[in-house]
C-alpha cells in the first residue's frame, strides 16, 4: 500500500513490529523470576538475552521487508 | 597494590603502539582534504555500512560501559541488566529516525545536531541551548573513558605516587591527542575495527573461561547473595524497582543517539541505506553487552572482592576494579594484556569520537554563529582541531585532579541534560509543528526540573514520584522529559498565536529527508 513510499524514510506496517521487542521487556514482573533456569542461568537474565536474538531477528525482518521494498516509480 | 606484570604489560603496549600507527596512518586513508570540516570532522561521510559498524560500535560501547555495567552488577546485582533492554530498544530508534535526519544533514552539510536546529527552527537561541547540552553532556564523559583507561593501567601493577602516578595516562592522552589532531575522524574509524576484534575475544573468552573455572553457571549464581539475583519485588502501592529498571532502559536507549558522538557516528556513514542496515546488524553488540554484565557475577563467585592481591584496587577504583581483578584472576598474564589493552583501546576510541563531536559543535555552533560568521573551510577545520585538544586536555586535567565520583555523577547529570533536547531534534526530524521558543521553554523546564529531582536524591539516578499513595521511583530524565514534552505542546498554540510577524523560515524542505 505505500510502494511509492521512499524505501528509507517513509512509513511501513512492518514498523509494528518494532513493538514485539518493546512488549516483551517493557514490564519486568513477567520475567523477574528465577525459574526455570537455563544450564544454570536464572530466567531473568537468559530470558531477556533471548530477547535480543529476537529483536535483533525482528529488526532484521523489518529490513528486508522495508529497506528491499521494489521502489515502483 | 600489586606487583607489574610483565608480560601484560608488554603485551598491552604492543597493541598500543600498533593502534597509534593505525591512528597516523589513517589520514591517508580514502584520502581527503583534511582541511576541511566534513573530512575532519566526519571522514567525508564516506564510511559504507562496515565501517559505520565499527565506529557506530565503538562509539556507544565505550570502556566505561565495559567496566561500568559489570561493576553495578558486582555491586547491585540484578538492576545491571537494564543495559540488555536498553540496547534492545535503541536500534529501532536508529533505524526509524536517523536515516531521515541523515539524509536533510547532508543535504544542507549540517555537520552537527544544532546545525540541523539551526536550519529548522531557524531559531539561534534553540541552537545554543542544543550546543551547550551537547558540550556539557559530553566532557565528562570523555573524562569517564580515561578513567576506564587508568582502572587498567592501574590493573597492570602500574602505579607510583606523586607527580609519576599519572605519567602513563598522560601518554596514552598525548597519543590520542595527536591522532585525532592529526587524522580526524578517521583515526578512532581504523582502531574501532582492532578495538572491537580484540573485545569480542575478550568478552567470548571470559564468558567461555570463567563459568569452567567456577564450576559452571549454577555454582556462579548460587554463590550471588540472593537479593542480587533477582529484582527486589515491589511494595505494596508501589511500581518499585519494576518501573525503575524499565525507566532507566528507555530513557537511556532515548539519550543515547542525542549525543553529539553518536550523531558524528552516524553522520559519516556513505548513506542512509548504511545506517538502516546497522540498525539491523548492531545487535550483536548487545548481545555482548549482555555476556559482559554477566562478568560482574563471575568477580563475586571468584571471590575477586576478597583476596588480599586486589585489596589496594579496590580501594582505589570501587567496584570499578571488580572486571579487571577477574580478567587478571582468571587468565594467563599475555592474555591480561590483550584484555586490558582492549578496555584501553576501547577508552580512546570514544573519547576520539566525543572530542571530535564536541569539536565540531563548537566550530560550527558557537564560533561561526557568534563570533567569526564566514570563516574560510582552512579555518573552520583548524579551529575544530584545536578545540578537540582542548576538550580532551580539559577531561585530563579533571579525572587528574577532581574525585573519580565528581565524574561519574556529573556524567549521570548530563543524560538527564542531553535527553531534554529530544523533542527538538528527533520530533523535529518528522515535523516543524512545534514552536522553536515552546521547545526552547521545555528544554529549560525539563532541565532545570531533572538537575532538582537528581540533586534531591543525592544524584542517584532514580526518583520517586507520589500520587495519590501510589509511588513510582525511575529514571529522572525519563520522567522530566515526559515533562518537556509536555510543555512543549501545550506552548506551541500559545506563542504561535502571540507571534506577530511571520514564523522563521523552515531551512529544510520536505524531499530533504528522503534519498
Amino acid at each position: 500500500m505505500n510502494g511509492r513510499r521512499d524505501p528509507d524514510t517513509g512509513w511501513s506496517w512492518w514498523y509494528l513490529l518494532f513493538l514485539i521487542q518493546l512488549a516483551v521487556v517493557i514490564w519486568p514482573a513477567f520475567y523477574n523470576k528465577i525459574e526455570p533456569t537455563f544450564i544454570g542461568i536464572p530466567f531473568f537474565y537468559w530470558y531477556q538475552l533471548l530477547c535480543v536474538i529476537i529483536g535483533a531477528i525482528l529488526t532484521a525482518i523489518v529490513y528486508f521487508a522495508v529497506a528491499h521494498a521494489p521502489r515502483s516509480s | 597494590m600489586q606487583e607489574v606484570n610483565w608480560t601484560a604489560l608488554i603485551v598491552f603496549v604492543v597493541l598500543f603502539v600498533f593502534i597509534t600507527w593505525l591512528g597516523f596512518a589513517a589520514a591517508r586513508w580514502r584520502r581527503g582534504d583534511l582541511d576541511m570540516l566534513h573530512e575532519w570532522g566526519l571522514g567525508g561521510r564516506r564510511f559504507g555500512t562496515l565501517i559505520t559498524w565499527f565506529l557506530v560500535g565503538g562509539d556507544l560501547y565505550t570502556a566505561y560501559t565495559f567496566i561500568a555495567v559489570p561493576a553495578l552488577a558486582f555491586g547491585a546485582g540484578a538492576v545491571a541488566f537494564f543495559a540488555v533492554p536498553y540496547t534492545i530498544l535503541i536500534y529501532p530508534i536508529l533505524f526509524l529516525v536517523f536515516p531521515r535526519l541523515w539524509y536533510v544533514c547532508r543535504k544542507h552539510n549540517y555537520i552537527t545536531p544544532a546545525d540541523f536546529v539551526r536550519g529548522r527552527f531557524g531559531n539561534r537561541w534553540l541552537a545554543l541551548a542544543i550546543t551547550v547540552t551537547g558540550l556539557v553532556a559530553t566532557l565528562p564523559y570523555i573524562a569517564l573513558q580515561l578513567l576506564g583507561l587508568q582502572v587498567v593501567i592501574g590493573a597492570l601493577g602500574v602505579t607510583s605516587t606523586g607527580y609519576t602516578a599519572d605519567v602513563p595516562l598522560v601518554i596514552a592522552f598525548v597519543i590520542l591527542a595527536a591522532f585525532t589532531y592529526s587524522s580526524g575522524l578517521r583515526a578512532p574509524a581504523s582502531i574501532a575495527v582492532v578495538k572491537d576484534t580484540l573485545i569480542y575475544i575478550t568478552a567470548f573468552a571470559a564468558v567461555i573461561v570463567a563459568p569452567i573455572q567456577l564450576g559452571g553457571f549454577d555454582k556462579i549464581f548460587a554463590a550471588i547473595p540472593a537479593q542480587k539475583v533477582l529484582l527486589a519485588i515491589p511494595p505494596a502501592h508501589s511500581t518499585g524497582s519494576y518501573s525503575a529498571y524499565v525507566t532507566l532502559a528507555i530513557g537511556s536507549a532515548l539519550a543515547l543517539f542525542l549525543y553529539p558522538h553518536s550523531m558524528t557516528g552516524i553522520l559519516s556513514a556513505s548513506s542512509g541505506h548504511a545506517i538502516r542496515r546497522n540498525a539491523a546488524m548492531l545487535p550483536a553488540y548487545s548481545f555482548m553487552l549482555g555476556l559482559l554484565a554477566l562478568l560482574g557475577f563471575f568477580a563475586i563467585a571468584a571471590g575477586v572482592g576478597a583476596l588480599p592481591e586486589f585489596a589496594g584496587g579496590f580501594k582505589q577504583f570501587g567496584t570499578n576494579f571488580a572486571v579487571p581483578a577477574l580478567i587478571l584472576h582468571i587468565f594467563p598474564a599475555w592474555f591480561v594484556g590483550v584484555a586490558f589493552a582492549a578496555i584501553g583501546i576501547g577508552a580512546l576510541v570514544p573519547a576520539a569520537i566525543m572530542s571530535i563531536g564536541a569539536a565540531n559543535l563548537y566550530t560550527r555552533n558557537i564560533h561561526r554563529e557568534f563570533i567569526n560568521k564566514n570563516p574560510t573551510d582552512k579555518q573552520e577545520a583548524q579551529m575544530a582541531k584545536w578545540v578537540s585538544l582542548i576538550v580532551k586536555f580539559g577531561a585530563l586535567l579533571f579525572i587528574i585532579f577532581a574525585p573519580t565520583q565528581y565524574a561519574i555523577q556529573l556524567q549521570l547529570l548530563g543524560g538527564i541534560w542531553i535527553i531534554q533536547t529530544l523533542p527538538t531534534i528527533m520530533l523535529g526530524v518528522f515535523t516543524r509543528w512545534f514552536n522553536d521558543w515552546a521547545l526552547l521553554i521545555g528544554w529549560a523546564v525539563g532541565t532545570v526540573a531533572g538537575t532538582a529531582m537528581a540533586i534531591s536524591t543525592n544524584l542517584s539516578p532514580t526518583y520517586t514520584i507520589a500520587l495519590g499513595g501510589y509511588t513510582m521511583p525511575g529514571y529522572a530524565a525519563f520522567f522530566t522529559v515526559v515533562l518537556n514534552l509536555v510543555i512543549a505542546v501545550a506552548l506551541t498554540p500559545v506563542f504561535n498565536s502571540l507571534r506577530s510577524g511571520v514564523a522563521p523560515r523552515d531551512a529544510t524542505a520536505a524531499a530533504d529527508y528522503r534519498s
